[in-house]
């Protein structure tokens, strides 16, 4: 009987509703006035003692941005958002910045030791060696505290916040921001350009591997604000980084905007592996609040026979616009997208990714589950071209929905679009729901119907799951378990 | 559609509106013409024309063409006599315009009837359709078994024709239509509607073998419960050819099939759009479409599967394949799923590639040249998608094309 309870109490605990980090972290803050303007780009720039030259990069994204008109083309719907109503910087107070992890904020500590991030730098417990993650935490607009940096720093990789990058690293920040999404690509990156606050900056020198795995955490906290962070990898000739970002949200009635632009560059036999488990607030059973997640992330495989890998496990945010894309410009380089878009309840999800083949023998492999539930659309997109040049373009896709339900949606909208020969693409795409056979047989083996579920989804989901990192896989696994069940019939 | 922002009239745009000014039209027609004016001619901006740019592409507008006359119809006579018959009752249409003295005696259950009914236009292309054809021919086909051969026999010009075709409950029909004549001078506007009575079963082949500088081409059907339809398509002419399918069913267990073969060279560029709404349960679908691309020819395939909620049980398949023969040569594939009901197995599959080497490879050894190798491959390839013609004259008469097509590129 223990084993039907369990069922039960899991059922219970992993509604829509039961959003596990919903919770408000009561802590001071100070936000820039309402509303987006020239002074709001400048009180931004002057609370992170930016130079000269960003602000007026900033400036010129924002002038930019005000003759521009929200995208539309996405099978999305939400009400008109008012830029002026909004926060577009909120900060917990302090005094200066923290020096060290003992000069954090308690409370930021443990809000993040509440979401299963310890901010500490432990080394070796109980005798066995865990595998150890430097984290970057972003709260609302700022970076709170980034650890391990001293040990990365002897292996010459440089992880910190952004602001502290314009400061310690301006050359590199000059060099390589909007080098890849430059500040006029679209609606949202340019607004990201013009208010970003914070994010992470890694650099990784000539053929160094990066000794541990980095993440940055991302937190919105303070009510009516949008979070607008900035990432910028650079990987150097023939370095190897892999990276995994993770974000969750109060629940809050009102929705929030998320709008963040990630840039990662590959340069020469250069590895980027990029991760993300995206759980901001998806709204309640009725889809009343949650996170608008309006995200433009590329990366550039500069260089030869660089790679550049996308994961993702998408839960959560009641709107999800996202096309983690690459650039194939090196020869030889390589391009490869993994995703696993979960929605429920009244979420919808719009992603997909863009494989921009431009160099000669460039491959990429696409592989993407959409699973949709309750009343959920969930839309795979995606783009492969092959420009006249890149002969020997090579790609796979490969996209597969399951529907769970009779209100929800599942789509597919690829573009596939060859400009020479000697390129291949293969194609695939399927939508169906679990199958009663395997159910059944699953069945007559003794498990329960929720059980049977999760062994069929999980088994659906396995070739996105075996691209996490080791410690994350377990983690998105117990994740796409909280966000389907109770919608299994 | 959307509205494209730009109230900017092109060139060809201010020509048809010249033109139109000109006839004397019914006020449908006229209702036609202001739909198409609010439209305009479409752009990549809309998305079913993404890869077909036709506002770009038609920089000038030919001259309406005008009723046939008795020289001409006699000119005509003498084509079709040496135009081999491909189907049972040969209907024929000149210059768009329906030609009773050039077809055959209609067998009893068959009707032709002009109509000017004009459905409400909701499209750029059938607004235009609409606002310049004089009427429709209304096609009713007897029960029971018929076999039709409908001939479009076109000269310079622009020409407008429009067809709706019934297939009444529980009969089975094969119709060849066949679009012939057609020169660089030739601007074609053609639209079909087609319905399918209960049960009913209909084999439909359309031969593009002309070469018309734009061959526009409609078709909307619409399918009772357990019909049958199916449709194939050999385009193996024509400048800028862009072919529109909408094919749906409102009541359970219809069937459908579409399929094609384009043959592109030169810088033709040839554009297949379906949209294939599945409304009712227990529907099957099954696409399936090959072109083969070379010099610096374009290829278009865009195919949208919609599933609408309660559509349960629906069965769709959705295949493009195409070969690139030269580096120039360019396709484009857009094949979409829209699914709203949980219990269906819906997918798609699109390949693009360059001849298999290694198949080439073992032909060589074979002792077979490299030209004579790659035509059989190209041969093989056709076919495959010709298969799907259940007439095997029609299927004869297609594989010959092929082989013509094939033989007219290694020349």
């Amino acid at each position: 009987m223990a084993a039907v309870q369990e069922t039960v109490d899991r059922v219970r605990a992993i509604d829509v509703d039961a959003y596990k980090y919903g919770f408000v972290t009561d802590i001071e803050s100070e936000r820039a006035p309402k509303g987006l303007s020239e002074d709001t780009v400048r009180y931004i720039s002057a609370k992170k003692g930016e130079p000269e030259w960003l602000l007026d990069w900033r400036l010129e994204a924002l002038r930019r941005w005000v003759t521009m008109t929200e995208p539309t083309w996405a099978r999305v719907e939400y009400p008109k958002i008012d830029y002026q109503d909004l926060y577009y910087y909120s900060a917990p107070k302090q005094g200066g910045g923290p020096k060290s992890l003992d000069e954090v904020d308690p409370e930021l500590l443990k809000t993040y030791a509440k979401l299963g991030i310890p901010l500490v730098e432990q080394e070796i417990l109980a005798g066995v060696e865990r595998p150890r993650v430097a984290v970057d935490a972003v709260f609302d607009s700022v970076s709170v505290a980034t650890t391990f940096k001293a040990e990365l720093a002897k292996a010459g990789v440089i992880f910190c916040s952004f602001s502290e990058a314009v400061r310690e690293h301006p050359e590199l920040v000059r060099k390589y921001l909007g080098s890849v999404v430059p500040p006029t690509d679209n609606f949202y990156a340019t607004l990201n350009s013009a208010v970003f606050s914070d994010g992470s900056f890694v650099y990784v020198p000539p053929g160094v591997r990066c000794p541990m795995e980095l993440s940055t955490y991302f937190r919105i906290n303070e009510k009516n604000t949008g979070q607008f962070e900035r990432t910028l990898i650079i990987a150097d000739k023939g370095a190897y980084v892999s990276y995994l970002e993770g974000c969750t949200a109060p629940k809050r009635d009102e929705n929030q905007l998320h709008a963040a632009v990630v840039e990662l560059i590959a340069l020469d036999d250069a590895e980027i592996k990029y991760s993300t488990v995206q759980n901001w607030y998806p709204g309640d059973a009725q889809g009343k609040g949650g996170v608008y997640n309006f995200v433009t992330k590329r990366g550039d495989c500069r260089g030869a026979r660089a790679k550049i890998s996308w994961t993702q496990v998408e839960t959560g945010s009641a709107i999800t616009w996202k096309y983690p894309s690459c650039i194939l410009r090196g020869e030889s380089s390589r391009g490869e997208f993994y995703s696993i878009a979960i929605s429920n309840g009244y979420q919808q999800v719009d992603s997909g990714t863009k494989m921009i083949h431009l160099g000669r023998n460039t491959s990429s492999r696409i592989i993407s589950k959409g699973i949709a539930a309750g009343r959920s659309q969930n839309t795979y997109r995606g783009q492969v071209s092959a420009h006249a040049k890149a002969t020997g373009a090579r790609n796979f896709t490969n996209c597969d929905s399951l529907l769970i339900g009779d209100q929800c949606g599942a789509h597919t909208v690829p573009y596939i679009e060859a400009k020479n020969a000697e390129t291949v693409f293969e194609h695939e795409a399927t939508t169906s729901k679990i199958s009663e056979d395997q159910l059944f047989y699953c069945l007559q083996r003794g498990l329960s119907g929720e059980e049977a579920t999760a062994l069929i989804v999980n088994g659906f989901v396995r070739d996105v799951l075996q691209q996490l990192p080791m410690e994350f896989a377990v983690e998105a696994q117990k994740l796409i378990a909280i966000s389907l069940e109770g919608s299994v019939g | 559609m959307s509205v494209h922002s730009l109230n900017v009239k092109t060139g060809a745009e201010a020509a048809l509106a010249q033109q139109f000014a000109a006839l004397s039209p019914s006020e449908p027609r006229r209702a036609a013409f202001a739909a198409f004016e609010r439209l305009g001619l479409p752009t990549r901006r809309d998305e079913a024309w993404h890869y077909t740019d036709l506002r770009a592409r038609l920089t000038e507008v030919a001259a309406l063409a005008p009723a046939p006359d008795a020289a001409r119809l006699e000119a005509a006579r003498a084509a079709l006599d040496v135009l081999p018959r491909l189907g049972g009752m040969r209907l024929v249409l000149v210059d768009g315009r329906w030609a009773p003295v050039l077809c055959d005696a209609p067998p009893s259950g068959l009707t032709v009837v002009p109509t000017p009914d004009a459905p409400e236009p909701d499209e750029a292309v059938v607004a235009l359709n609409i606002a310049f054809a004089e009427g429709a021919l209304r096609i009713g086909l007897p029960p029971g078994e018929s076999s039709v051969e409908i001939v479009h026999l076109d000269g310079p010009g622009a020409i407008f024709s429009r067809l709706e075709v019934f297939v009444p409950a529980r009969a089975r029909a094969t119709v060849v239509e066949r679009f012939e004549g057609a020169t660089g001078e030739t601007q074609r506007n053609a639209v079909t509607i087609l319905g399918l009575g209960e049960s009913a079963r209909c084999d439909w082949t359309t031969l593009i073998a002309d070469d018309a500088a734009l061959h526009l081409e409609t078709r909307r059907a619409r399918l009772a419960g357990e019909a049958a339809l199916n449709d194939f398509a050999l385009i193996s002419g024509g400048a800028l050819v862009r072919r529109q399918l909408d094919v749906g069913h409102q009541a359970a267990s219809a069937k459908i099939a579409l399929s094609g073969l384009s043959l592109l060279d030169g810088t033709r560029h040839a554009d297949t759009t379906l949209t294939l709404r599945h409304a009712a349960p227990l529907g099957q679908s099954r696409e399936y479409f090959r072109h083969i691309v070379a010099d610096a020819a374009s290829g278009v395939y865009q195919g949208k599967v919609i599933v609408s909620p309660g559509a349960q049980k629906t069965d769709g398949a959705m295949k493009s394949q195409a070969l690139l023969l030269s580096p120039t040569a360019q396709m484009n594939n857009k094949p979409e799923l829209e699914i709203f009901a949980d219990d269906v197995v819906c997918g798609h599959g699109a390949t693009v590639g360059a001849l298999d080497p290694q198949q080439i490879f073992y032909l060589l050894s074979r002792g077979i040249p490299q030209r004579e190798a790659e035509a059989m491959l190209l041969e093989a390839f056709g076919a495959e998608a010709i298969e799907r013609v259940a007439d095997e004259t029609v299927a004869d008469a297609l594989r010959e094309r092929l082989r013509a097509w094939l033989k007219g590129r290694a020349a």
